[in-house]
C-alpha cells in the first residue's frame, strides 16, 4: 500500500474527495445527495488518507478528536430544532430564512454530516492505529 | 377544568410570584453552600430567613383558608396533557406547611450550632432546605403527577440526608434503606395516582375528592385504595415496614428532628388525610387502616421500653404516633378527623423538641443512653425546661396541647360497639407507653444525682435551645389561645380532612360524665404504674421476646447493604455473617438483608446464564431468534407468498442479478478471509447497482457508500484481531452456521415478498410527493423526509450512531489496556 505513487496521490485524492463530500452534502436537498452520503464519503477520504500517511497525521490534521465532530454535529441538529421555541412553533419546525435558499433543514443535514463523518473516521482511526490515539 | 367548591381565583402573574416563593427553598438550597462557606454561623440565620418568611407568609392566609376559601395557585405545566402545576393551600395542607416552615427555620438555626465545625455545614445545610422544598411541594400540590414527583423528592433527598455521615457504613446502609422502602412506595403512589385518573378523569386531587366515579366504578376501589396505603405505609412507617425508620437515626439529630416530627414520616399520614374524603368510610379502609395502624401503635410503643439510647427510644415513639395516627384516620369521622389534626400539631411540637433536646444533651455530655444520663437539671436548665413541657405535652397534661388531641381521640372513640372497645383498649395501651416514654425522657437525664458522662455536661447556646423552647412554648400557648388554635387552625384542618366543614369544640371543660376524662385518668395512672416498674417489664419483655439489642444490633448495623459481587467471587465474608445472624432471632430489618442479598444472587443467576460472554453463542441465538420472528407470522397464518414470476427484464438487470449471485457464491467458496470479504464487496455493489437500475439513486448512491467503508473496516478488524487467514471452523460449526445463514435469508426473503404481493397503501408516498417541493421546499423527497418530515427521527438516529461510535471507542481502548497490562 506504501507506494510512492499512493503516498504522493492520497493528499490529492482526499482533498477531491472532502470537496466532493460537501458537494453532494449540499446538493442533496434536490438531487441525489445530501449529509449522510457526504459524511460517508469524507470518512473515506480520511481511511485513504489514513492508508497512505499514517493515522497520526490524519489526527493532526483534523485537529480534534474525531468523536467530538460526530458530538458536535449532534448537538448542531438538535440546537437548530431548537429554534422554533423563538418563534413558537414545535420543536424541529423548519423555518427557513428568506427566500428558501437555506434554513433549519439545511443546518441539520450538515449535523447530520458531521456526526457520520465523525463517528465513522472514529472508528476507523482506532481500528487502523489500535486504538492508541482514541 | 372548573373548581367544584369555592375558591379564590387569582390571576397568572400572582400564581406564578407565589409559586416561586413556596418553592423559594430549592433556591436557598442552591446558595447554602458557597454562603456557608463565606458566612460562617451568620449565614445559617440567613437562611432560616427563607422558612421563616414563608412561615408568615403562609400565616397571612390563616384567616380567609378558615373562612373556607383555600388558595389555589396554578400554572400551565403541559397544557397539551392537561397537566398543570397547581397548589391548593386548605386547612390540611396549610397545618403541614405551616410546621414545615416554622420548624423547618429553628432546624436551620439548630443545625449552624450543633454542626458548627463540621467541613461539610453548607452541604447539610442545602440537603435540608431541598427536603424542605420538597416537603412544602408534597404537601401543597394539587395535581397527582405534582404529589408523586414531590413524593419522590423527599425519598431522594431524605436519602441524602441519613445518609449525610456517608464514611459511616451504618449510615449508608439505613440511607439506602429508607429509600428503598419509600422508593417502592413511590411506585405504589405512581400506580394508584395513574389508575385514579384513568378512572377519574383528572389530574387535580380537589376535583378527584367530589368526584363520584370512583366508588361507582366498583373494580377500581380495591385496588386504587391497596396502592394508596401501600405509599403511605412505607412513607409513615407502618408495621411491616417500620423497620427503616430505627435505621435512618443515623442521621444528625437535627434531620432525625426534622424527618421524624412534622415531615418525612408524616407525608404517608398526609397522604391517607388528603385521599380521606375519596377513599374513606368503606369496610376495607377501616379494617385495613385500624388494624395496621393498632400493631404499629402496640408495636412502636413497647419497642420503646426495650430501648436504652435516647435517640432509639424517640424513635420507636415515633412509629407509635404514626400507628395513632393511622388508626384514628381509619375510625374516621368528624371527631377522629379533629383528633388527627390535634395530635399532629401536638406531636409535631413536642417530638422535633424531644429530638432537638436529646441533640443537646449528646452535645453536652458525650453520651445519649438514658441509663449512663442523671441530674443534668443543675448544669442544663433551660434544656430541662424545654424537655419538660415537650414530655408533659407527649404524657399528655391538661394545659398543654397533647392532652387536648388524647382527649379528641377518646372522644372519637366512644361509639360504644365491640370494635370500638377494642379500639378503646388499645389506644389507652398505646397512649400509657407513649407517656412512659414522656416521664422516662423528662425525668431520667434530668433528675436524681448527677452521674459523670463522658465529658463534663455543659448547656447549650442559644441557637440550640430556642428551637426546643419555642416548641414547647407553643405547646403550652394553647392554654391562652385555645379558640385560635380550635377554630383558625385545626377546624379548617379536620375539614378538609372529612370532606365537610368540621365545628371546633375544642376546650378545657372537663364533663365528669362522659368517657374521655376517665379514660385519660386510666391512662395516666397506666403510664405512671408502667414507668414505676419500668425495670421489671423490660426484663419481662426481654425473657418472652429475645433481644436484639446489644451487640447483635451493633454488629449488624456495621455491615452495611450487600455489596454486588460479581459473579463467581467468593462470598466467605457474607457466609460468615450470616452463620453469626443464623444465631440471632428474625426481624424486619433482617429480613430487609435477605431480600437484598436474594435479590442480588438472583441478579447474578441470571447474569451467569444469559450472558455467558460466548460471541458465536449471542450471534447465534440473536439470528435463530429473527429468524423465528419472521417466519412464525406466516406459517401460524399460513399465508406464504406466491412466487414471483421473472419474465421479461433486460440483459444489463439479468447481468447485474448474476454479478451479485457470483459475489455470495465467492463469499462462501473463498480461500481465506479476506478474499470472502473483498468478494462480500463485490455482492454489494451489485446491491447498489440494482438499486441504480430500480431507480433509487440515492439508496443506491448510500449503499456504494456503506459498502467501501464495509470492506476497509472488516479489513481493518480482521487484521486487528489477528485472525488467522483461512477459516477453522469445524464442520459441525459450519453446518450450524451454513443453516442458520439459509435460514435467516430465506426467512427475510419470504417476508419481504409477502410485503410486496399485499395491497400498497400510497397515502404517504402521494402526500410527500406533491408537498415537498410546496412546504418543504426541496426536490429530493429522500433527503426530504430524513431532514424535515421525519427530522425528529433522524435526530434519534444520529444519536445513536455517535452513541455507537463512542462504544466502539471504548472497547477498542479496553483491549489495549489489557495489552498493556500484559506487556
Amino acid at each position: 500500500m506504501n507506494t510512492l505513487i499512493f503516498r504522493t496521490m492520497a493528499p490529492l485524492i482526499a482533498a477531491a474527495m472532502i470537496l466532493f463530500s460537501i458537494v453532494i452534502l449540499l446538493r442533496g436537498h434536490n438531487d441525489p445527495g445530501g449529509g449522510f452520503i457526504g459524511g460517508l464519503i469524507a470518512a473515506s477520504a480520511a481511511a485513504v488518507y489514513g492508508m497512505a500517511r499514517g493515522v497520526g497525521e490524519v489526527r493532526r490534521l483534523l485537529r480534534f478528536n474525531p468523536i467530538a465532530f460526530a458530538g458536535f454535529g449532534v448537538v448542531l441538529a438538535g440546537t437548530v430544532g431548537l429554534l422554533s421555541i423563538l418563534y413558537g412553533v414545535p420543536f424541529m419546525t423548519a423555518l427557513w430564512l428568506p427566500g428558501y435558499a437555506f434554513g433549519v433543514p439545511g443546518a441539520f443535514d450538515i449535523g447530520v454530516y458531521f456526526v457520520v463523518f465523525g463517528t465513522m473516521t472514529a472508528i476507523i482511526l482506532a481500528l487502523e492505529d489500535g486504538g492508541e490515539g482514541v | 377544568m372548573a373548581p367544584t367548591n369555592p375558591g379564590v381565583a387569582l390571576t397568572l402573574n400572582f400564581d406564578i410570584f407565589a409559586i416561586a416563593l413556596l418553592l423559594s427553598p430549592f433556591a436557598a438550597a442552591l446558595l447554602a453552600p458557597a454562603m456557608c462557606r463565606h458566612g460562617g454561623v451568620a449565614a445559617g440565620w440567613g437562611l432560616a430567613l427563607v422558612p421563616a418568611a414563608l412561615f408568615v407568609a403562609l400565616l397571612t392566609t390563616v384567616e380567609g383558608v378558615a373562612a373556607g376559601r383555600p388558595v389555589r395557585l396554578a400554572i400551565d405545566w403541559v397544557p397539551a396533557l392537561d397537566l398543570r402545576l397547581s397548589f391548593l393551600i386548605d386547612g390540611l395542607s396549610l397545618v403541614f406547611a405551616l410546621a414545615i416552615t416554622g420548624i423547618g427555620a429553628f432546624i436551620v438555626i439548630y443545625s449552624t450550632s450543633y454542626l458548627h465545625d463540621h467541613r461539610h455545614r453548607g452541604r447539610f445545610i442545602a440537603f435540608l432546605l431541598l427536603f424542605m422544598g420538597a416537603m412544602l411541594g408534597l404537601v401543597l400540590s394539587d395535581s397527582l403527577v405534582g404529589l408523586f414527583v414531590f413524593w419522590e423528592l423527599t425519598s431522594v433527598t431524605s436519602f441524602l440526608l441519613i445518609g449525610f455521615d456517608h464514611e459511616r457504613e451504618a449510615a449508608r446502609r439505613g440511607a439506602i434503606q429508607a429509600l428503598i422502602v419509600t422508593g417502592i412506595g413511590g411506585l405504589a403512589l405512581m400506580a394508584g395516582g395513574v389508575l385514579l385518573h384513568h378512572v377519574a378523569g383528572t389530574w387535580t386531587i380537589s376535583d378527584l375528592a367530589y368526584s363520584p366515579t370512583l366508588r361507582e366504578a366498583g373494580w377500581s376501589y380495591p385496588w386504587v385504595l391497596g396502592f394508596i396505603v401501600v405509599a403511605a405505609f412505607t412513607k409513615s412507617a407502618q408495621w411491616p415496614f417500620h423497620f427503616w425508620l430505627p435505621n435512618a437515626m443515623e442521621a444528625p439529630t437535627p434531620v432525625s428532628a426534622y424527618l421524624h416530627s412534622a415531615t418525612m414520616v408524616q407525608a404517608g399520614v398526609y397522604l391517607l388525610a388528603r385521599m380521606s374524603p375519596l377513599l374513606a368510610g368503606t369496610p376495607q379502609w377501616q379494617a385495613l387502616l385500624c388494624s395496621f395502624g393498632a400493631i404499629t401503635l402496640l408495636w412502636g410503643g413497647v419497642a420503646a421500653l426495650r430501648q436504652t439510647d435516647l435517640k432509639q427510644i424517640l424513635a420507636q415513639t415515633t412509629i407509635a404516633s404514626l400507628g395513632l395516627s393511622v388508626m384514628l384516620l381509619g375510625i374516621g369521622g368528624e371527631t377522629a378527623a379533629m383528633a388527627v389534626a390535634a395530635y399532629f400539631v401536638a406531636h409535631a411540637l413536642y417530638k422535633a423538641a424531644l429530638f432537638l433536646v436529646t441533640g443537646i444533651i449528646d452535645h453536652g455530655t458525650g453520651t445519649r443512653d438514658i441509663t449512663v444520663l442523671g441530674g443534668l437539671r443543675d448544669t442544663l436548665t433551660i434544656t430541662f425546661i424545654c424537655a419538660a413541657l415537650a414530655g408533659l405535652s407527649m404524657f399528655g397534661i391538661p394545659p398543654l396541647l397533647g392532652y387536648l388531641a388524647k382527649e379528641e381521640m377518646y372522644a372519637a372513640l366512644s361509639t360504644g360497639d365491640a370494635w370500638g372497645i377494642v379500639a378503646i383498649v388499645v389506644m389507652v395501651l398505646g397512649n400509657a407507653l407513649l407517656g412512659v416514654v414522656g416521664l422516662a425522657v423528662m425525668i431520667r437525664p434530668f433528675m436524681g444525682p448527677l452521674r459523670p458522662t463522658p465529658h463534663a455536661p455543659h448547656e447549650g447556646d442559644f441557637a440550640l435551645w430556642i428551637g426546643p423552647a419555642l416548641f414547647g412554648l407553643a405547646s403550652l400557648a394553647v392554654l391562652f389561645a385555645v379558640s385560635p388554635y380550635g377554630e383558625l387552625l385545626l377546624a379548617p384542618m379536620a375539614s378538609s380532612i372529612a370532606g365537610h366543614p368540621v365545628e371546633s369544640h375544642l376546650g378545657f371543660a372537663v364533663d365528669f360524665g362522659a368517657l374521655p376524662v376517665w379514660l385519660s385518668l386510666v391512662t395516666w395512672g397506666l403510664a405512671i404504674a408502667i414507668y414505676w416498674q419500668r425495670d421489671w417489664i423490660r426484663a419481662a419483655i426481654a425473657k418472652t421476646v429475645p433481644s436484639r439489642a446489644g451487640k447483635l444490633v451493633s454488629r449488624r448495623r456495621a455491615r452495611a447493604v450487600p455489596r454486588a459481587t460479581a459473579p463467581g467471587e467468593p462470598e466467605v465474608e457474607a457466609e460468615l455473617d450470616r452463620s453469626v445472624e443464623e444465631r440471632a432471632v428474625w426481624t424486619w430489618d433482617r429480613g430487609f438483608d435477605q431480600a437484598m442479598f436474594g435479590l442480588i444472587r438472583a441478579a447474578g443467576g441470571w447474569t451467569r446464564v444469559f450472558h455467558h460472554g460466548r460471541l458465536e453463542l449471542y450471534v447465534v441465538v440473536a439470528f435463530a431468534c429473527l429468524a423465528i420472528v419472521l417466519v412464525t407470522p406466516l406459517w401460524a397464518m399460513n399465508d406464504w407468498p406466491a412466487l414471483p414470476h421473472f419474465a421479461g427484464g433486460a440483459f444489463y438487470e439479468w447481468g447485474v442479478i448474476a454479478m451479485a449471485a457470483i459475489g455470495v457464491v465467492m463469499v462462501v467458496l473463498a480461500p481465506s478471509r479476506l478474499g470472502a470479504i473483498i468478494a462480500l464487496g463485490v455482492q454489494g455493489l451489485a446491491v447498489a447497482l440494482i438499486f441504480m437500475v430500480f431507480g433509487a439513486p440515492d439508496l443506491a448512491f448510500t449503499q456504494l457508500m456503506v459498502e467501501t467503508l464495509s470492506v476497509v473496516i472488516l479489513a481493518l478488524v480482521m487484521t486487528r484481531l489477528r485472525l488467522s487467514t483461512r477459516d477453522p471452523r469445524p464442520y459441525e460449526d459450519l453446518a450450524r452456521d451454513g443453516l442458520l445463514a439459509l435460514l435467516i435469508g430465506g426467512s427475510v426473503s419470504l417476508l419481504l415478498l409477502r410485503v410486496l404481493q399485499g395491497a400498497f397503501d400510497g397515502r404517504l408516498s402521494e402526500f410527500f410527493a406533491r408537498t415537498s417541493v410546496e412546504i418543504a421546499h426541496g426536490h429530493n423527497i429522500v433527503n426530504v423526509i430524513l431532514v424535515d418530515y421525519r427530522g425528529l427521527d433522524t435526530l434519534g438516529e444520529i444519536s445513536v450512531v455517535m452513541t455507537a461510535g463512542i462504544a466502539v471507542l471504548a472497547l477498542l481502548r479496553r483491549q489495549r489496556k489489557r495489552k498493556a497490562v500484559a506487556a
